[in-house]
C-alpha cells in the first residue's frame, strides 16, 4: 500500500462494510489525494507513516515478549516456589508471586468494587448537597492523578499506626511493621477506585430518565429502583470498569515494593490460618520482575522474562474479557 | 411531565428508603476524608524538610546523592531533632523529571494525535479492527514490563552502539555513560504513555458528530482538511484530558524510570551537545523507590515525603490546569 494515497480503486465508491458505521472514509472513497494541496498530502503521509510505525512498534514489543516468554517459560516454574540460589537453574519458580498477584488484586477489588459503586450511585442518583458532590468528583479525579508511589508512602504511615497494627505484624516492643497484603490491597483499591467510579457512573448516566420514572410509577422506592433496575442495567459498564481496575492493580509495582515487602517467599504473620497469610508479606509478579531484572537484587533475566510473559498473558486475558463484555452489551442495547 | 420524585408529596419517604441515601452519603464522605487525610498527612510529614531548606529545596547546589547519604546517616546515628542533617537541594531530580516527562509527553502527543487520526479516519477498515484492541492492550501492559525491555534491550543497545569509547572516557571522571540515559528513559516512557493518549484521543475523535464532517465535505473540502480542521478541533477537550492523564502517569512513573534512567543524581547538561541525550539522571519518583528501605529513618522519611508532596501537588495542579483549559473549549467541543 502506498504511503500517500489510501489504496482505493476509483470504481469502488460505495459500500461501507456491513455493521460498520458509515464514516467519511467510505463515503467519498472516489476522492484521490493527488488533487490535494501539498501540505495536506504531507499530513496524510505523516499520518500513514506514524500509524504504520505504531503497528510495527506494537508488534515488535508483543512479539519480542512472546518469543522470550516461549523460550523461558516452563510449566514447573508456575508450580514451584522461589528459593535463594546462585544460578538461574536453582532459584525455583514463581508460585508465590503468582498467588500474591491474585491475593492482592482480590483484596483491592473487594474494597474498591462496593465503594466505587456506592460513590458512583451517590454521585449519579443523589448528588446533593451540590458542593459535596463537586468535591467528591474532584477528589476522585485527584486520586486518579496521584502517583501510586505517593499512595504507597501514605500507606506506610497509615498502616504503621498502632490502631491498625492487627493488619500487619507487630514487633515485641510495639513497633508496627505496616507491610502486609492488607496494606497493599487497601492502597491498590485507591488505584482501582477512579476507574470503577468512572465506568459505573457512565453506565448509570446512559440509562434514560424514563426508565427511572417507570419504576417509580409502579411504586418502587428509590432504593429498590437502584438495586433492581439501575444497577443490573449498568452491569456491563461496572464489569468493564472492574476489569480495567484489576488490570491496573495487577500492573502496579511501586505499592507492592513498598507496602508488600517484595519478599522472596510469602512470609506469614501470626494468627489463624488465612488471616496470617494476609497480614504477612509477599510479592507479586510485577515485583518479581522488578527484582529479577538486571537492575534489581536478583538479576535473573530469564526468570524475569518468564514472569513478564505470564503477566502479559493475564493482562491479555483481561483485555479479551473486556472486549467480550462490551460486545455483548452492545448486542443487548 | 410528571415530577421525578419517587414518593407521594404528603407522605415522607419510608425510613428504609431514606436510609440508603444517608448511608451512601456517609460512605462518600468517608472516601473524601481518606483523600483529604492523605493530602494533609503527606504535607505534614514533608514539612520539616521544606522548613529546614526553605526555597533552596528546589534549587541546585552540591551533589544530591551525597546529601541523601548524609541525611540517611544522620538519621541512623542521631536520635533527636538537632542531630539530623537536612540539607537537600533537589534541582537535579526536578530537572530530570522535567526533561524526561516533558520530552516523553511532547513526543507522545504529536505521535498519538497522528496515530489517533489514522486509527479513526484513514486506516482501512480491516486495519482499524486490529488497531483498536492493540492500542488497548498496549495501554494496559504493566510498566515494569516496559522497564524490563528497556533494561535488557534498549540500554545495552545505546551503551554499545550509540556511545563511543572515547566519549565514555572523556567524562569517566564525572559520570559513567553506560546506556542508562535520558534517551532510553524518554523513549520507553513515550512508548508507555502514547497508547493511553491514543485511546482517549480516538474516543474523542469518534464522538465528533458525523453531520459536521459531512457539512464540510459537502462544501468540497478534502478529507484531510475536514478531519484536521473540524474533528481534531472539536475533540480538543479530549486531547487535553488525554494529555493530562498521560502526563500524570509519566510524572508518577517510578519503577520503570528507576530501572532505565541510570539512578544517578545528575542534572543532564544541554551544553554537552549530543552527550546530553545519553547522560544518566534520576527523576523524583524513582528517587523515592530507590530509597524506600530507609523510610523508618526520620529525616530521610521527611525528605522522601517532601518529594512525594511535590509530585502530589504537581499532579493536582496538572488536573486543575486541564480543567481550566477545557472550560473555553466546552462551547463547541464534544464531551471529554
Amino acid at each position: 500500500m502506498s504511503t500517500v494515497a489510501p489504496p482505493v480503486p476509483p470504481s469502488a465508491g460505495d459500500a461501507p462494510g456491513p455493521g460498520e458505521p458509515p464514516r467519511a472514509a467510505h463515503r467519498d472513497a472516489r476522492e484521490s489525494s493527488s488533487t490535494w494541496r501539498l501540505t495536506d498530502r504531507i499530513g496524510l503521509a505523516i499520518c500513514w507513516a506514524l500509524g504504520l510505525a505504531f503497528c510495527a512498534v506494537t508488534v515488535a514489543i508483543v512479539g519480542f515478549m512472546l518469543v522470550q516468554g516461549a523460550r523461558y517459560v516452563r510449566p514447573e516454574l508456575l508450580f514451584s516456589r522461589p528459593t535463594a540460589g546462585f544460578t538461574q537453574a536453582d532459584t525455583g519458580g514463581f508460585l508465590d508471586p503468582l498467588i500474591g498477584t491474585f491475593l492482592v488484586s482480590g483484596i483491592a477489588i473487594a474494597i474498591a468494587l462496593p465503594v466505587g459503586i456506592a460513590v458512583a450511585v451517590w454521585l449519579s442518583e443523589y448528588g446533593r448537597p451540590y458542593p459535596l458532590a463537586r468535591s467528591v468528583e474532584s477528589g476522585v479525579e485527584m486520586i486518579a492523578g496521584t502517583p501510586s508511589i505517593v499512595l504507597a508512602l501514605f500507606g506506610t504511615l497509615l498502616f504503621s499506626h498502632p490502631a491498625l497494627g492487627f493488619l500487619s505484624r507487630t514487633t515485641d516492643d510495639g513497633v508496627v511493621f505496616g507491610r502486609s497484603f492488607f496494606a497493599a490491597g487497601a492502597m491498590l483499591s485507591l488505584v482501582a477506585l477512579p476507574l470503577i467510579v468512572g465506568a459505573t457512573r457512565e453506565g448509570l448516566q446512559a440509562i434514560p430518565g424514563h426508565v427511572r420514572e417507570a419504576s417509580y410509577g409502579v411504586g418502587k422506592t428509590k432504593a429498590a429502583t437502584i438495586r433492581r433496575i439501575l444497577l443490573p442495567t449498568a452491569r456491563p459498564s461496572i464489569v468493564t470498569g472492574t476489569m480495567l481496575g484489576i488490570g491496573r492493580t495487577i500492573g502496579d509495582t511501586a505499592i507492592i515494593v513498598i507496602l508488600l515487602g517484595a519478599t522472596l517467599q510469602m512470609d506469614s504473620g501470626d494468627g489463624p490460618g488465612g488471616y496470617n497469610v494476609l497480614s504477612g508479606t509477599g510479592s507479586t509478579l510485577t515485583s518479581y520482575v522488578y527484582s529479577n531484572a538486571p537492575t534489581g537484587e536478583g538479576n535473573q533475566p530469564e526468570k524475569a522474562y518468564a514472569a513478564a510473559f505470564v503477566l502479559l498473558i493475564i493482562v491479555l486475558l483481561l483485555n479479551v474479557g473486556v472486549d467480550v463484555v462490551r460486545r455483548r452489551a452492545r448486542k443487548l442495547s | 411531565m410528571v415530577s421525578v420524585a419517587p414518593h407521594h408529596e404528603e407522605r415522607p419517604p419510608r425510613w428504609s428508603d431514606r436510609r440508603v441515601g444517608i448511608l451512601l452519603g456517609a460512605l462518600v464522605c468517608g472516601v473524601l476524608v481518606v483523600i483529604a487525610g492523605m493530602l494533609v498527612v503527606v504535607l505534614h510529614r514533608a514539612w520539616p524538610s521544606f522548613q529546614h531548606n526553605g526555597l533552596a529545596w528546589f534549587g541546585p547546589g552540591g551533589d544530591v546523592d551525597e546529601q541523601i547519604r548524609q541525611i540517611s546517616l544522620s538519621g541512623q546515628s542521631g536520635t533527636k531533632d538537632s542531630d539530623f542533617t537536612w540539607t537537600f537541594h533537589a534541582w537535579p531530580l526536578i530537572w530530570s523529571t522535567i526533561l524526561i516527562t516533558g520530552g516523553a509527553v511532547v513526543i507522545a502527543f504529536v505521535t498519538s494525535l497522528f496515530v489517533a487520526v489514522f486509527a479513526v479516519e484513514f486506516a482501512p477498515p480491516r486495519m482499524r479492527a486490529v488497531l483498536d484492541p492493540l492500542i488497548r492492550l498496549l495501554a494496559s501492559v504493566p510498566s515494569v514490563v516496559y522497564g524490563l525491555i528497556g533494561v535488557l534491550v534498549i540500554t545495552p543497545f545505546i551503551g554499545n552502539h550509540l556511545i563511543s569509547e572515547g566519549q565514555k572516557a572523556s567524562v569517566a571522571f564525572q559520570i559513567p555513560l553506560t546506556g542508562f540515559s535520558l534517551l532510553a528513559a524518554v523513549l520507553i516512557l513515550t512508548v508507555m504513555i502514547a497508547p493511553l493518549m491514543i485511546a482517549i484521543f480516538s474516543e474523542g475523535l469518534r464522538s465528533v458528530p458525523q453531520t459536521w464532517l459531512e457539512g464540510s465535505l459537502a462544501l468540497g473540502v478534502n478529507r484531510w482538511r475536514t478531519f484536521w480542521k473540524i474533528a481534531v478541533r472539536t475533540a480538543r477537550p479530549a486531547l487535553v484530558a488525554g494529555t493530562v492523564l498521560a502526563t500524570a502517569r509519566a510524572l508518577g512513573e517510578a519503577v520503570m524510570l528507576a530501572m532505565v534512567s541510570g539512578s544517578v543524581g545528575f542534572a543532564p547538561n544541554p551544553l554537552d551537545g549530543l552527550l546530553f541525550f545519553v547522560e544518566p539522571s534520576r527523576p523524583l519518583a524513582a528517587t523515592i523507590i530507590s530509597n524506600s528501605e530507609d523510610l523508618s529513618n526520620p529525616p530521610m522519611s521527611s525528605t522522601l515525603f517532601a518529594i512525594a508532596s511535590v509530585l502530589l501537588v504537581s499532579a493536582a495542579l496538572l488536573s486543575l490546569a486541564g480543567h481550566l483549559a477545557k472550560q473555553p473549549m466546552k462551547k463547541y467541543g464534544v464531551r471529554s
